[in-house]
């Protein structure tokens, strides 16, 4: 008969900060370019040159040790972790071994529409420095490295074995995803490969204390990879359990173009990358002040934004969240409804038109010259019904690009919303007079065609009806 | 001739235009003809830019500009040392055709000194040995004594010095490699406080305990040297923020009252009787001058071998780990996968000494073995650096042997790696306690060999042992003393 298993799953993310310089060396840090143009003798380990710590990589990562509530070790060392590979040009990677600099913290994340969460540990988050790349060539036979990555400050969180399925694995990775970018401390580009995470799973009885044999897996490189990967590698072990088998301690490489994963290495191979204290660097002392500073600065995090969104501006998950997901939109609406733009409609606006307009540009809120106070006059305007909603649309475009006033525009392209009744009558006469069989199927009983006269009176008014009136004069017509 | 001379009086001569930097130069380069093919201490000799770098500082001063003390007189290189553009090997065949990309802070200082580089000069490969043996690419004799070794591993610095091969040259020092070699050929050699000089572009042996030195004929010389290397650098995260005062003038202070320790365990130590009584008549000589000489006690010295082997040879297993065939240096031929070249281009380009430490730090690091070995090395190295500093509460500086014997024949230890290893029983320490210390000549043994004593201080004391160490200078009427190759 078989069994019920619980999945038991634990990550470690690995975020490449967005640093100016590189960790060790004044390097520019930066996605692209040529190949090994972004290096010099230190990031390539040339013999004789020496790592100067970037305490801007410290701070960032103090940021998030403050963020996922971590216990700060602001006295702290950074370690060599000696392996060979040809993209490790010094063969050692500089980490940190048993002292990170952030240590025990939880993260909450948001399972569901309903807002239900649950609190995933944080073992710890240090600060290491990411290797180059091996790069193919078709003129050449062998590997080639560009070391452009190389010395790019890395953070690895790593979690507790907290997660019992993928999808709260995915609710945390993206949780972690949206407070990188809220502190502003990695671009969390997935295809440049500034987000990577190693996953590891194990299976077990439910019922059972024990944890299951876990299995490692690298090589995943997208949040909805680590989904694929998390729910084979649990099909795997459950299944050779059923078979009588069992989990072999090993690390396995996730392969997402056939969606298996293959032994990269097994226990026995496991290598002894022989930790010591980086000799080259001194011991890491921040300030306790700074340390209280960082964590003054931070700003509300987008868990706790969107549990305010839904609980207090009564907004539904899918607005909030787009609302969270894009942090100058979340604070555009904030200042708008503090100005009293009703929430829904501030929410419908941004994430409507607004981010549509941006869309087909190309462009972010920055660029525009859209302002929290021209929102929420527009929003004013047309809950006055002074304007149309769909005049609205005008106006929006038009205090995005042209700056101008909402006032300005309403005015300028004649946009007031007429309200009287005998300018209207005639519009509603000639429109009915044009639709005689969505008149005929009215009388029918087909009653939701008002609609699509309402909508033929708009637009012969140019969008400056006030839709309601219409709807009154065309029922006292057609009836 | 020009190359008998000390820096201090050469820069003075060129200040006053009595002599020019290429005539200096060409005089050094004619020494270098002459002796080296007997002597071996140079690895590449820069006759051609040295030449030009003469010519240089001469022109700007023919226009009247003010120049450094430095400007013009040669400094020979250590070829652990980075020099742009020119052939540093570590002695090594790992690095046989390496020219680095960059230069070492110490060589951009020099330059901006205006002092010549005359060449390279050789050493046991990657700076560990105490013979110049290990060097990979030719055998550096004694000038003192051509069927000797000079000591090492600053072995090809110390021969150039003491025979006239260069005025002035740099080492470097991670447990013994200046002071020893200046001991075994009669010349000074200061082994600075850690952090005093930039590391940066020193190729690395020991990363916690390399220091670059001065090493020069004169007390004064290897002052002025030291003048112009020291101080902080931003690209050396363990560079010390420090002021320094000018070494040159902190001399000719006398030695009336200053308290010199003698530990009575560095007596024992396989130290010979006449190196001994050379060492114990030098502190008598600074007892007669008003020095107070005092008994101490350093108990852990016995110690400080092991834990030097066990840090020193850490840090190398991953210091040397870079050296893999796939970016520079020396790389296999005939090889299969990536696996078959490293292994291939280590074993053939290693020699068995640096295999040797190789293999000692990686077992030292090993999961399993770290605690029993690395970390109680640590402990070690903190006990000893507590004991020096509880003595420094009692006198100013230490007096003791700079080496056991003095300098054995070639190829008399190489089979013996623990014989060898004794070479730095008196010098390790230093280097575990991150302190100062200098070796300056204090007569010699029956063979006839230069013995050393070494004067260690407290951290950034060199203003004492440079006073203390020129006083005894003056006692003995000088240093400078270059003697018949062959």
């Amino acid at each position: 008969m078989k069994k019920d298993y619980e999945i038991i799953i634990g990550l470690e993310v690995h975020a490449e900060l967005n640093t100016k310089s590189k960790i060790f060396c004044t390097c520019k840090n930066a996605f692209g370019g040529e190949v090994n143009a972004n290096c010099c003798p230190v990031c390539t380990g040339m013999p004789g040159t020496l790592p100067v710590l970037n305490e801007q990589v410290v701070y960032s990562c103090i940021r998030m040790g403050h963020a996922l509530g971590c216990t700060i070790h602001n006295i702290c060392k950074q370690d060599r972790k000696n392996y060979f590979y040809p993209d490790l040009p010094k063969a050692y990677q500089i980490s940190q071994f048993d002292v990170p600099l952030c240590e025990n913290g939880a993260l909450e994340v948001m399972l569901d529409d309903e807002g239900h969460t649950k609190t995933i540990g944080v073992t710890r988050i240090h600060i290491e420095e990411d290797a180059g790349k091996l790069i193919h060539d078709d003129n050449f036979s062998g590997s080639l490295v560009d070391f452009n990555r190389c010395g790019v400050p890395l953070i690895e969180i790593v979690s507790e074995p907290d997660m019992r399925s993928s999808a709260e694995a995915k609710a945390y990775l993206d949780t972690i995803k949206s407070i990188l970018q809220y502190l502003n401390i990695s671009d969390c580009k997935m295809q440049e490969g500034s987000i990577r995470c190693d996953v590891n799973v194990s299976v077990r009885p439910v019922g059972q204390k024990e944890f299951g044999t876990r299995v490692e897996m690298k090589n995943v490189n997208s949040f909805s990879a680590a989904v694929r990967a998390i729910d084979y590698e649990a099909a795997r072990q459950i299944e050779l359990l059923e078979d009588g088998g069992h989990v072999v301690q090993e690390t396995r490489k996730w392969n997402d173009a056939i969606g298996e994963n293959m032994v990269l290495r097994s226990k026995e191979d496991a290598q002894d990358y022989r930790y010591f204290p980086e000799p080259d660097l001194l011991t890491i002392v921040v300030p306790q002040e700074k340390v209280d500073a960082l964590r003054a600065e931070q700003p509300e995090l987008p868990n706790a934004r969107c549990k305010r969104y839904m609980f207090e501006n009564k907004l539904p998950r899918f607005d909030a969240n787009l609302l969270v997901e894009n942090r100058d939109r979340g604070d555009l609406f904030d200042a708008a409804a503090a100005l009293g733009a009703p929430a829904k409609a501030a929410a419908n606006w941004l994430n409507g038109d607004v981010a549509r307009l941006l869309g087909e540009r190309g462009l972010t809120l920055a660029d525009t010259k859209l302002t929290a106070e021209s929102l929420a006059e527009m929003i004013d305007a047309i809950e006055k019904k002074t304007i149309s909603n769909t005049a609205g649309k005008t106006v929006i475009e038009e205090i995005m690009f042209s700056g101008k006033s909402v006032s300005e525009v309403i005015s300028e392209k004649g946009l007031a919303q007429v309200s009287d009744t005998g300018a209207l009558r005639s519009v509603v006469e000639e429109v009915l007079s044009k639709n005689e069989k969505a008149v005929g199927e009215y009388k029918a009983g087909k009653t939701n065609v008002i609609g699509f006269l309402v909508g033929q009176c708009m637009r012969a008014t140019k969008g400056k009806g006030n839709p309601e009136l219409l709807r009154k004069l065309l029922e006292e017509l057609i009836g | 001739m020009l190359y008998q001379k000390s820096a201090t009086e050469l820069s003075a001569m060129l200040a006053r235009g009595e002599i020019s930097a290429v005539e200096l130069t060409r005089s050094v380069l004619g020494r270098i003809e002459e002796t080296d093919g007997k002597v071996g201490a140079y690895v590449t000799v820069c006759a051609e830019d040295a030449l030009k770098q003469a010519a240089a500082v001469d022109s700007r001063r023919a226009r009247g500009e003010e120049l450094p003390a430095l400007a013009g007189i040669p400094v020979a290189i250590k070829d652990n040392i980075c020099t742009k553009g020119v052939l540093t090997t570590c002695s090594s065949k790992m690095l046989y055709n390496f020219k680095p990309p960059y230069n070492a802070t110490v060589i951009e200082r020099l330059n901006a000194a205006g002092a010549v580089m005359p060449g390279k000069l050789n050493m046991d490969e990657f700076a560990m040995g105490s013979s110049c043996e290990n060097s990979a690419i030719k055998l550096t004799h004694n000038p003192h004594d051509l069927t000797r070794v000079p000591g090492g591993s600053s072995g090809g610095s110390a021969a150039a010095v003491a025979s006239g091969e260069t005025i002035l040259a740099l080492g470097s020092d991670t447990g013994g490699s200046i002071r020893q070699p200046s001991s075994c050929c009669g010349i000074v050699g200061l082994k600075p406080t850690y952090g005093s000089v930039s590391r940066y572009g020193l190729i690395a042996f020991a990363s916690s305990l390399d220091q670059i030195g001065p090493m020069a004929r004169t007390v004064g010389d290897a002052a002025l040297l030291y003048n112009t290397i020291c101080g902080r650098d931003e690209r050396d995260a363990t560079s010390a923020h420090h002021t320094y005062p000018d070494f040159t003038k902190c001399m000719g202070k006398g030695v009336k009252g200053l308290r010199i320790g003698v530990p009575k365990e560095y007596f024992g130590l396989g130290v010979t009787k006449e190196v001994e009584k050379a060492v114990l008549e030098a502190v008598d000589a600074l007892r007669a001058e008003g020095a107070e000489i005092r008994e101490i006690s350093l108990p852990s010295t016995d110690a400080a071998l092991a834990a030097y082997y066990i840090i020193s040879s850490a840090e190398a297993s991953s210091n040397l780990a870079r050296f893999d065939g796939v970016k520079y240096g020396y790389r296999a031929r005939e090889i299969d996968g990536l696996i078959d070249l490293y292994e291939k281009s280590r074993s053939e380009g290693f020699g068995d000494e640096v295999k040797r430490r190789i293999m000692l730090g990686t077992f030292v690091l090993s999961s399993g073995f770290f605690d029993a070995y690395y970390k109680r090395g640590k402990v070690l190295q903190q006990k000893i650096a507590s004991e020096f500093a509880e003595a420094f509460e009692g006198c100013d500086l230490i007096a003791t042997p700079t080496s056991p014997f003095t300098a054995f024949r070639l190829g008399e230890n190489v089979d013996d790696p623990l014989k060898m290893y004794a070479a730095d029983i008196c010098t390790v320490t230093v280097n575990i306690a991150s302190l100062p210390a200098m070796s300056i000549p204090c007569g010699t043994g029956a063979d006839g060999m230069p013995i050393g004593l070494q004067l260690i201080g407290p951290r950034f004391s060199e203003a004492a042992l440079f006073n203390a160490a020129a006083h005894y200078e003056s006692l003995v009427g000088g240093f400078n003393k270059i003697p018949a190759i062959g």
